[in-house]
């Protein structure tokens, strides 16, 4: 599948002014509130008619300002989960599951078979409950299965996790991983979470102001993601467990890093963000220090960013990883493109992958 | 109670059987524009469906009379054409309920639309079903609720309609002589009390009875919703 959007929208003061190509797999549309993703996902879902531009499913125009072209929302076969379930509340969890799937009777497309969809979102007890009794993170596996079951070429998800806490979002992250991985179908999702993008996203797609200002693979696009908070996702494999002091050692292309014991098995794949303010450079291999991670590199690129700071890129045998500075010591150290550094890592948000 | 005064009471349930029946599916089509329609004339129909509520009714039937009359333009044609006849007829005192009532049904209802969240009515959509079946399968059953206070009020309300029913329809025993029409008539006639009073119990008795009906009604479509 592919999906082509190019489409300029102004609604009022905002002018939504966006152009690109989604890869299979999740694609993510990251930036801050206000920055036109909910719009440009209720254009792709037919649910705004945008002024003028194109928006392609699989060659098919689902909207062309330029020939004319409009389907309906309901002719388009596109799922969507939005932030707040909305579940019908006057039907049982069983026909909210099953609503759409009269209407995709006769089509090709995803997973339509109830078992299967049940299955794979674990909501096999919930079926006989009335959408009001379950909890926050139960409606939107719910409501993740009842667009499944419709059949979509396309799954649009609009923040499904904000309206939860940290514990239900830990619950239905896996079920949207596998989702991603086992369902087949494409998925666009919003998020402002740059947690969820490292660890769910294929593709990047940063929105700023209306504009898709960069679109690529998450390892490339992400450290771009956020100048406040910017970071490196660095792809791992866990290599052992270190029971005595309840760590997990993990091996990457930049070298081994030693993390709290992660709950998944030897061999595992996980997905490593590392934030740049977390990150220490140094220009001898640091002796006696208290953190466990040191990884050797060469400085890329150093880029000056506001109030006296430095975002380093460093290339740690291939991976990158970004460093934030402050410009004096940048001065003090004589860093520059080519030296060679050792960055101490801090601290580690692992993202299973 | 006499022959007589039961012809009245049968006469009345059939009329404003008939007229909340009838005048149901226009109700939630006009509650349904009104609540949602973007078109121009909006006020002017809402003005024309509260109209009833506030002329006295004695004017609305004279209106009835001069449009719906056997020489009336709407009275005629539907005479000459389909033979509808509803001058001095049991159908035309439930036109003049079901335009007495319409204004009550259409609020009732209206208001149960508008409380329906529209952002289901676009879930439902993104899951293939077009706005016929959205209504059907969405819409309706949210404001289910509100169509039957609205139906019971149009009821109750034909079931006291007097001044337009009797300016359109006159009062003629076993054709269109109501049960309001009856209670005014006894009243007039010396020794009439007694029949009066006990047409008055009666009245009162059907009105509770509807109430009743439509609290059991909305608790029952209740409960199913939470076992649903």
């Amino acid at each position: 599948m592919s999906l082509d959007v190019d489409v300029d929208h102004k609604r009022g003061d905002f002018h939504l002014q966006a152009r690109f190509t989604a890869p299979p797999g999740l694609t993510a549309l990251f930036g801050r509130s206000g920055s036109g993703k909910t719009s440009l996902v209720n254009i792709v879902g037919g649910l705004i008619r945008p002024d003028r531009g194109r928006v392609i499913v699989d060659g098919q125009a689902l909207a062309d300002t330029e020939r004319g072209v409009f389907v309906p929302a309901h002719r388009r076969r596109i799922g969507y989960v939005f932030q707040d379930s909305r579940l019908f509340p006057h039907l049982s969890v069983r026909r909210n599951l099953l609503y759409g799937r009269w209407f995709a009777r006769g089509e090709g497309g995803a997973a339509a078979d109830l078992g299967a969809v049940v299955g794979l979102l674990g909501i096999g007890h919930l079926l006989e409950r009335n959408p009001e009794s379950l909890s926050g993170g139960e409606k939107q596996r719910v409501a993740i299965g009842r667009a499944l079951l419709a059949r979509p070429r396309l799954l649009l998800m609009d923040e499904p996790l904000a309206s939860l806490d940290e514990s239900r979002r830990a619950e239905i992250l896996p079920y949207i991983e596998r989702l991603r991985d086992e369902a087949g179908v494409p998925i666009l999702y919003v998020s402002h979470s740059v947690a969820e993008v490292a660890r769910l996203a294929t593709t990047v797609v940063i929105m700023t102001e209306g504009r898709a200002t960069a679109v690529g693979p998450v390892q490339d696009i992400l450290p771009l993601a956020d100048a406040t908070d910017g970071g490196a996702v660095l792809e791992a494999r866990v290599s052992r467990h270190d029971e005595a002091f309840h760590l997990s050692v993990l091996e990457s292309v930049a070298g081994e890093l030693q993390v709290p014991r992660l709950d998944v098995p030897v061999g595992a794949p996980v997905r490593a963000y590392i934030r740049s303010r977390d990150v220490m450079l140094s220009l001898q291999a640091p002796k006696e220090i208290s953190a466990l991670n040191v990884l050797a590199g060469t400085i890329a690129a150093i880029a000056p960013t506001a109030s006296a700071q430095a975002d380093v890129r460093l290339d740690c045998n291939g991976a990158t990883l970004m460093a934030r500075l402050t410009a004096k010591s940048v001065d003090r150290l004589g860093l520059a493109p080519g030296r060679q550094v050792h960055a101490v890592v801090k601290s580690v948000s692992f993202e299973r992958s | 109670m006499t022959p007589e005064e039961w012809t009245a009471v049968r006469l009345s349930l059939l009329i404003a059987t008939t007229a909340t029946l009838f005048s149901l599916p226009a109700g939630i089509a006009v509650a349904w524009m009104l609540a949602r329609g973007r078109f121009w004339g909006k006020s002017v129909l809402d003005t024309l469906v509260h109209l009833p509520l506030i002329l006295p009714p004695v004017v609305t039937g004279y209106l009835l009379l001069l449009s719906f009359g056997r020489r009336g333009p709407i009275g005629g044609f539907l005479a000459e054409e389909f033979g509808i006849v509803f001058s001095f007829r049991w159908t035309g005192a439930a036109l003049a309920c079901a335009i007495m009532g319409f204004p009550l049904m259409v609020r009732a209802i209206r208001l149960s639309i508008e409380a329906v969240d529209q952002r289901l009515e676009a879930a439902a959509g993104t899951l293939g079903a077009n706005p016929l079946w959205v209504f059907a399968t969405v819409t309706l059953p949210l404001c289910l609720p509100g169509i039957i206070a609205g139906a019971i009020l149009a009821f109750a309300k034909s079931m006291g309609e007097f001044g337009a029913t009797i300016t359109f329809v006159s009062n003629i025993p076993g054709e269109t002589q109501t049960l309001p029409s009856l209670i005014y008539t006894l009243t007039q006639v010396p020794g009439g009390d007694a029949a009066a009073m006990r047409l008055t119990l009666v009245s009162i008795a059907i009105s509770m009875l509807a109430l009743l009906g439509s609290e059991l009604l909305a608790k029952r479509i209740g409960a199913r919703r939470q076992a649903a």
